[in-house]
Order: C-alpha cells, then sequence, then structure tokens
C-alpha cells in the first residue's frame, strides 16, 4: 500500500529571543512514510526531539523546512506551512493525536468531551454517545464519571479520556505521544488492544511508547530520532 | 471546501490624529472559522474590530463581506442604513460591557425580540416563545423573561445580551472581551456557553480578547497584535505553543499558570 503520510526534509529550530534570538535545532532532515497498517515507533534518547517531530506532524509546531504530505480526502495536502483552514480540516477528517495530557474544557461532562469529534464529522448526538461510553468503558471510567467534567479526574482518568476522544472518530492517520505513560498495567492493555484494532483496519500510526513491552506489542517498526548535533 | 472567504480584509489603517491605532491589516475568514485577535491594551485590537464592524471607518483599505442577502459587499461602502440593516440580521455585536449591547429599560423578553420583529417576524406568541426558548439556552430561569436588565447580575447581562445578537441566527459574530471584568467562575459558564453555540450554529466569529485562555478555548485562528501591527498569525495552537515573535514568545510566558 502506498503511504498515506510521507514527511521529506523535516527540519526545525526553535528561536528564544529572549535569549537573544538562541537558536536550538532539534529536527535536521527528517524523512519518513507510513503507510495504512503499519506502526512507527519513533526512539532515541530524551530530547533527541521526538515529541518535537510528532507535533510537526500534527502541524502544531511550524516546521522550517521540508515537506508533510498526506493522504486526505482522496488527494495529497501539504501540511508544512498550510493554511490554518487546511490543517483543521485535515485535523477533523484524518489526523487524530493523542497527548499525555488532556487539556480540560470546563464544565463539560467527560462523555461530551469524548464524543465531540464524532459530532463534528456528523455522527448523531445518540450515535455519538454510545460510541462515547463504548471506549470509556473499554479503557475502565467508571460509568459513575462519565457525567462529570474531567478537571477533578486522576492523571490516568484524564489521560484515558483524551485517548478514548481520539480513537472515537476512526482517523486514518494517529499521532500517539505515550498514551500509555499514566496508566496501571490494566489499562495498559487495554490501551494497546485499542491501538492494535485502529491498526488492523488500516490506520497508520507514528508514536512514542517508552514503555519497551508496550512498544513490542504494537509497534511494526522503529524509526531512530538523532538529535541534530549527533548526527555525522 | 468553501471557495469564498466570509470576510476579506486588504490594508486597512486606522489613524487617530498622528497615531496610528492599526496599520495594513489583511486576511480572509472563512465560514465557521472563528479568529482571535489578541494582544495587549493600546495594540489596536479593539480599534480592528471596529472597523470590520462598520462601527468606525478605516482611513484606508476595504473590508469585504460575502452577504448571504445580497454576495460581496464592501461594508464601508454601503449605506448607513443598509449597513445598519446587515448589523441588524446577519451580524451580531457582542460588547464587553452588557449595559451598551442591550436595552436597560425594557424587559429581557424585548431585549431578544428585538432583533426577531427586525428581521420581520411579527406574531407576538411566536416572538414570546422563541424568546423564551432563548433564555433557556443561555441559562436565564425562565420566569425572569418580563424583567428588566437592570435587576440581572453581569454574568446574567451577558448571557443575555448573547442571546440578543444570537436569536436572529447571524452568520458572522463580533465579540469584544465577552468575559472581561466578569468573576472567574461566570467567566467559564460563559465561555462553555459560547464555546458549544459556535460550534452547534456553525457560527463565523471574530473576537478580541487579552486572555491567551480564552482565546485557547474559543478560537481556531489568531492573530497577534503589537502596537497596531499584526506581528504573527496561525492556527491558536501553533502561536501558543511555538511562537515564533519576540512579542508572541514575550504574551505566552507571562502567563500564570493556573
Amino acid at each position: 500500500m502506498p503511504p498515506v503520510l510521507r514527511v521529506s526534509g523535516l527540519t526545525k529550530s526553535f528561536v528564544i529571543h529572549a535569549q537573544g534570538g538562541l537558536a536550538l535545532p532539534v529536527l535536521r532532515d527528517v524523512a519518513l512514510a507510513v503507510s495504512p497498517g503499519e506502526c512507527v515507533a519513533l526512539v532515541g534518547p530524551s530530547g533527541a526531539g521526538k515529541s518535537t517531530l510528532l507535533r510537526c506532524l500534527y502541524g502544531n509546531y511550524r516546521a522550517d523546512a521540508g515537506s508533510i504530505r498526506v493522504r486526505h480526502r482522496n488527494d495529497h495536502v501539504e501540511l508544512a506551512g498550510a493554511e490554518p483552514r487546511v490543517t483543521l480540516d485535515v485535523r477533523r477528517r484524518t489526523l487524530g493525536f493523542v497527548s499525555q495530557f488532556l487539556r480540560v474544557i470546563p464544565r463539560v461532562p467527560a462523555v461530551d468531551v469524548v464524543a465531540e469529534p464524532a459530532l463534528r464529522l456528523g455522527a448523531t448526538e445518540t450515535e455519538a454517545r454510545r460510541r462515547a461510553e463504548f471506549l470509556l468503558g473499554v479503557l475502565g471510567i467508571p460509568p459513575r464519571l462519565w457525567l462529570l467534567p474531567p478537571a477533578t479526574f486522576s492523571g490516568g482518568e484524564q489521560q484515558r479520556v483524551n485517548i478514548a476522544r481520539s480513537l472515537i472518530a476512526d482517523y486514518p492517520i494517529l499521532l500517539l505521544d505515550e498514551p500509555t505513560a499514566a496508566l496501571d498495567a490494566g489499562n495498559r492493555d487495554g490501551v494497546v488492544e485499542l491501538i492494535n484494532q485502529r491498526r488492523a483496519a488500516g490506520a497508520a500510526i507514528v508514536g512514542i511508547f517508552h514503555d519497551a513491552a508496550v512498544r513490542d506489542a504494537v509497534a511494526s517498526r522503529v524509526l531512530d530520532v538523532v538529535p541534530p548535533g549527533a548526527q555525522p | 471546501m468553501t471557495a469564498r472567504p466570509l470576510l476579506s480584509v486588504r490594508d486597512l489603517t486606522k489613524r487617530f490624529g498622528n497615531r496610528v491605532a492599526c496599520r495594513d491589516v489583511a486576511f480572509d475568514l472563512w465560514p465557521g472559522e472563528v479568529l482571535g485577535i489578541v494582544g495587549e491594551s493600546g495594540s489596536g485590537k479593539t480599534t480592528l474590530l471596529n472597523c470590520l464592524a462598520g462601527r468606525m471607518t478605516p482611513d484606508t483599505g476595504s473590508v469585504i463581506y460575502d452577504s448571504n442577502a445580497s454576495g460581496p459587499v464592501d461594508v464601508h461602502g454601503l449605506s448607513e442604513a443598509r449597513r445598519r440593516l446587515l448589523t441588524r440580521t446577519e451580524w451580531g455585536f457582542v460588547n464587553q460591557d452588557a449595559r451598551e449591547g442591550l436595552r436597560m429599560g425594557v424587559s429581557a423578553g424585548a431585549n431578544i425580540g428585538e432583533r426577531l420583529m427586525a428581521i420581520g417576524e411579527r406574531h407576538y406568541g411566536e416572538i414570546r416563545r422563541t424568546a423564551t426558548d432563548w433564555l433557556g439556552r443561555v441559562e436565564i430561569d425562565l420566569d425572569r423573561l418580563d424583567d428588566r436588565p437592570t435587576d440581572f447580575s453581569g454574568g446574567m447581562r451577558q448571557r443575555l445580551q448573547i442571546a440578543r445578537n444570537l436569536v436572529s441566527n447571524p452568520w458572522l459574530v463580533f465579540m469584544d472581551e465577552p468575559t472581561g471584568g466578569l468573576d472567574v467562575s461566570v467567566q467559564a459558564r460563559i465561555l462553555d456557553l459560547l464555546r458549544g453555540l459556535v460550534e452547534n450554529l456553525h457560527l463565523s466569529a471574530v473576537l478580541v480578547t487579552h486572555d491567551l485562555g480564552v482565546a485557547r478555548l474559543l478560537t481556531h485562528r489568531l492573530m497577534v497584535m503589537q502596537g497596531g501591527r499584526v506581528v504573527e498569525d496561525g492556527l491558536t495552537d501553533q502561536v501558543l505553543d511555538d511562537p515564533q515573535h519576540a512579542y508572541t514568545q514575550m504574551l505566552v510566558s507571562s502567563i500564570l499558570p493556573a
């Protein structure tokens, strides 16, 4: 299968103006191609730029140079330097992101936080809610919490709400930043199972998994992310 | 995706005497987008908003609005009467101070009903029914329908102003610090309400705020203004998580973590 995500020449540095315009190079000339059903694990030492790469792929960080092409609405779309409305449409339909931290929205119940992406894609309220409850159940969030805003949940519970939210829309491309970091063994296995289901259904996945057992359970190959200073 | 922007702004400049309040602003707003304008007090963001909404006349530049009724129109080339019609039918404007956006001497129901009458609704029972429905949507007790906003709290007034603006299903809503000056808990309720309404009604909006948390919650895109110029723009999470300009980096790093 041809890749649905194709990255080439991706370069990113951070310029910090408060430090007199200090430039911190993080990514240099990164290349990557991911096909449906593949799960690529990013590996490398802390600070090598794994999270930065993932955030560039989502359009959250802006690439300085290079290309990020995604298969979107039966077409190929360039995300590097894309207009906001293009990136938003790609995120709505094609590209899902699971981060370690949930950005809590005040007063919105957990089940609605999870259901929102499905509603945006046109699911009915009943259908979206049913799927949200299913995912929350699979991820071990007790029903008594479903109608509460996640602000008061534990770190692990918030993370699982976030995972449910990212998986409800069946995105063809998934970016996972430490999806099991704050979870106990039982819940970790549930997340691994969901990731593998999405992969089997044809999703292309790129992720950071510190836990080697999780990485072995989900990844089809690894990509070494090397700090720019360490490159030959 | 849609072929035509809802609002198209080019080379917009506004001076007050020798002072330039905003300079060379240009952008397109697409249907369904919420654009935030952020910056410190005096950066020109409210002046820009007023020029976009036809409340102030820019010295140079153009604001083209793709009217649902009549196609693209030059907002500042319209007659006063046509512009007023536009602001009452296809647009909304939420002021920071609800007293400026409400008629304080008439009941809550009349405040909401007024815009319905402006778009041609004449049936009293229908107007009252819609007004009651909207009171519920902005979480005001239905038995307050006949009370005047002078008897309302600040948060209730702001929710009433929102209902008054949205009752006629506008295409484009301008908001000037809609949660400014309110208690934090009251703010959260209004933000949640606005977020839900924008999402469900597929509104397009331009929102001025100095609060980056409000911008994060409500907007898709941001323009950062400093000294009357737009110094940076992009997706909201790009601008806040990966700020490029020195001024934006300073703004973002000045937020106190909660």
